[in-house]
């Protein structure tokens, strides 16, 4: 960028036109091929979609050249009207979105701005590389997120099946409905469900945060006998499959008749959620500086007190984020539940689970709506606290 | 056949009968004896579960005010799961609803309580004791206290262009790609799929189980079933054939006969039934061995209200099921909610059951294990 940078003549691209119009084109082709398809006819739109790419492609380099929005909203208007005359609102919407890919390729690729992230001098090898990398990335995320995505449209379904109906395509709000949702508010099973899971989930969370932390801090201290293997044994249970686990504390709890209780299913996701608060209580005490404590006790504090006033403090990040990844542990699990919990504690998953395979149901797709926004929320909190306390790690002396 | 003629029997009765008037429950024999008040059902989740909620659990629950029910969907692992409790001698069912296969399974095993269906089950209004009102044919086993037949059959879209106006009326259009091309959805267990491919062999249907029993029988069926094994959805739960078929990703499948018609009449989708060869089974009730006093007096109770004439007439207002008992045929009616005459939608209708088959389920638990090997090593090839 260095070289690029003291050149202020725009960048211009390496080829001749054919390159940008013959990409462009493939694009339209796959784009077409789709929207041909939901409209009946594959290779027809396959067609037209190419040509329109090399017509965009074209107008990039040529007569748009220099006026880059415009040219965008009229490639973005004329595919929807196009699409919006031969599929109606729904056409409309996927002739928008085409519209927006289709021009923001054609511009990128004319403009030569693929070359942006690389410096002046790479070879085209290098550039190709370079783009195919962030194609590559681009896909992992998306096929990461589209089933995530593709839930929260069907969690809206007038129908009780995990179908898009055509009413839905069409974007008619007649195909849309909030029953689901009501379903999950006023079914009982449903809300019990809830409930036992706010009532395991915190409370194991409390005792694997407890635990957890106590036991990372004892691990810590350089002492202390054994420290790998008792290290090794506490983290366990997020190594070993969880239906072994599962198994096992199924045939111990029924026989210290823990098996079925409120207190085994609390017990059990303790078990699992402490692995979690040890590593990460672990890893932000390997930045604490141990001088602080020796410090407090010159000053005449006691351990608990320099505990909670000096070290406590400072490593309330990975607590929390310990507490918060074991809640989410509680709160998502459904193996362990099934063997250790009775039909009378069942919780949010286990309901899902029951849902899935006997009565397939778009309530469970509403929930699962609900619980993926309660865990952005918490691991946007997560994210928050860990820039804070990169913050202040920053800003201490040490 | 008698199991087929006792059904054809009971749902002519249907017809001629119309209306007659509620039956009151009696008193159970176990009344007045110390009960608990906790019982823990297992059955099978969805419509069905549901049926048994509105037919006989909430009734029940309304008179005993201090009795509290918990559902377990657990009916489809019941076998690994009494063997578990067994196991771990942690017993935490109380009632389980289970096929007569499984109930079979579970009476060898020692797992279910053997039990006396005149003291379990109350007599018919006209006093005919339960076990005559039931039947030999529908008490396949010493622990089974019956409830329903349902049977597998087959749901298909009614818009597929590429049929051609072609509807399909017999079995061996399931095994045929040229008139009715598109992706099927089949059991992923050996039982019926192997019936029916040989049926559409042309084996007759009291030669089959004589046929499956032999290597050269069970390479026909598998040849049968090769035609259509790549254009094929395998399911595991009752729910996924209609899923699949509203979804238009099959275009043909089976399932229980009951969520067909909740997918057809209760919710409007494009499916019609075929009900040709459909493949009867029973469903009921076991009480798992080694209950308490209390609990067991309880489980009696209730068993005795639940499985009495009218209750088991009225499951049938919320489910097309076929009601275990003869005398509990004359009461069926309407659909609870939609006012649809039941009658047409059951299994056990004679213009549906004009060429059912009867599963055997006591050849099937001892050829089962075997069967399902190779059943599932054709599947991987």
């Amino acid at each position: 960028m260095a070289v690029a940078s003291t050149d202020t003549a725009p960048m211009k691209p390496l080829r001749g036109p054919g390159f940008p119009i013959a990409l462009t084109a493939l694009a339209g082709l796959v784009l077409g091929y789709i929207a041909g398809n939901a409209l009946g006819n594959g290779w027809l739109g396959a067609l037209v979609g190419a040509a329109i790419g090399a017509a965009f492609a074209w107008a990039a380099a040529g007569p748009l050249a220099d006026n880059r929005t415009a040219g965008r909203w009229a490639a973005i208007a004329l595919i929807g009207v196009f699409l919006l005359l031969l599929g109606g609102v729904g056409g409309l919407v996927a002739g928008l979105l085409i519209g927006a890919v289709l021009s923001w390729i054609a511009y990128w690729l004319a403009s030569g701005a693929y070359r942006k992230g690389v410096p002046a001098y790479a070879t085209p090898g290098q550039v190709l590389w370079h783009n195919t990398f962030l194609f590559i990335c681009g896909f992992i995320f998306f096929f990461l997120i589209a089933p995530i995505v593709v839930v929260i449209p069907l969690s809206f379904n007038a129908e009780d099946f995990f179908t898009f109906t055509p009413e839905m395509l069409a974007l008619d709000p007649e195909g849309y409905s909030l029953k689901h949702y009501r379903d999950f508010f006023t079914s009982s099973d449903w809300q019990q469900a809830m409930w036992n899971s706010l009532k395991i989930a915190p409370v194991a969370t409390i005792l694997s945060v407890a635990l957890g932390t106590l036991a990372a801090i004892g691990l810590s201290q350089s002492h202390v006998p054994f420290r790998r293997a008792i290290m090794a044994i506490l983290i366990s249970p997020m190594i070993v499959p969880l239906i072994i686990s599962a198994a096992g504390m199924y045939f111990f709890y029924s026989r210290v008749g823990l098996q079925g209780t409120y207190w085994g299913i609390v017990l059990a996701h303790a078990a699992l959620g402490i692995p979690f608060v040890i590593i990460t209580v672990t890893a932000t005490l390997v930045g604490f500086d141990r001088s602080l404590t020796r410090a407090s006790a010159n000053l005449g504090a006691d351990p608990v007190t320099t505990f909670f006033r000096v070290q406590m403090p400072l490593i309330l990040p990975g607590v929390i984020s310990g507490g918060l990844f074991a809640f989410i542990t509680s709160f998502d699990e459904v193996v362990v539940v099934l063997f250790v919990g009775s039909a009378g504690q069942k919780t949010l998953p286990w309901q899902m689970f029951i849902g899935l395979r006997e009565q397939i149901s778009p309530t469970i797709l509403a929930v699962a709506t609900i619980l993926v926004t309660i865990s952005i929320l918490l691991l946007a909190t997560l994210e928050i606290l860990r820039r804070r306390s990169e913050r202040l790690r920053g800003m201490s002396p040490g | 056949m008698k199991l087929t003629k006792f059904l054809m029997a009971s749902s002519a009765l249907t017809l001629t009968a119309g209306l007659a008037v509620a039956q009151e429950a009696t008193e159970s024999p176990v009344a007045g004896e110390e009960m608990a008040n906790e019982i823990t059902i297992v059955s099978w989740g969805g419509a069905y579960q549901e049926s048994q909620l509105k037919a006989y659990v909430e009734p029940y629950l309304a008179m005993n005010p201090d009795v509290s029910v918990t559902w377990d969907e657990s009916s489809g692992e019941a076998v690994a799961g009494l063997r578990a409790q067994n196991e771990a001698n942690n017993l935490t069912w109380d009632l389980v609803d289970v096929t007569a296969a499984d109930a079979m399974r579970l009476c060898d095993e020692g797992l279910a309580m053997e039990i006396d269906i005149d003291e379990i089950a109350a007599p018919a209004p006209d006093g005919t004791s339960a076990a005559d009102d039931f039947t030999e044919e529908m008490l396949v086993s010493d622990c089974f206290i019956p409830q329903i037949a349902y049977s597998y059959t087959f749901g298909y879209r009614n818009d597929v262009a590429e049929w051609n106006g072609n509807t399909p009326d017999d079995i061996c259009d399931v095994f045929d790609l040229e008139t009715f091309p598109g992706q099927r959805a089949l059991e992923q267990r050996p039982h019926n799929n192997m019936e029916w491919a040989l049926i559409c062999d042309g084996v007759a249907m009291e030669d089959v189980y004589d046929v499956l029993e032999t290597e050269e029988g069970q390479e026909r069926a598998f040849a049968v079933l090769d035609r259509i094994k790549d254009q094929t959805v395998w399911w595991t739960a009752g729910a996924d054939t209609p899923q699949l078929l509203a979804d238009g990703e099959v275009v043909f499948g089976s399932t229980y006969n009951g969520r067909l018609f909740s997918a057809i009449v209760e919710q409007d989708q494009p499916i019609e039934m075929m009900w040709d060869t459909q493949s009867y089974d029973l469903d009921g009730w076991i009480i798992p061995a080694g209950l308490d006093e209390p609990t067991l007096n309880r489980v009696k109770d209730f068993l005795w209200f639940a499985t009495d004439t009218q209750r088991l007439a009225d499951q049938a207002k919320y489910i097309s099921y076929g009601p275990a008992r003869q005398s509990s045929a004359p009461l069926v009616g309407q659909h609870a909610e939609l006012g649809v005459d039941m009658a047409p939608h059951m299994p056990t209708n004679p213009d549906n059951a004009n060429n059912a088959f009867v599963q055997n389920y006591e050849w099937w638990a001892d050829y089962r294990d075997d069967l399902d090997a190779k059943f599932q090593a054709w599947l991987a090839q």
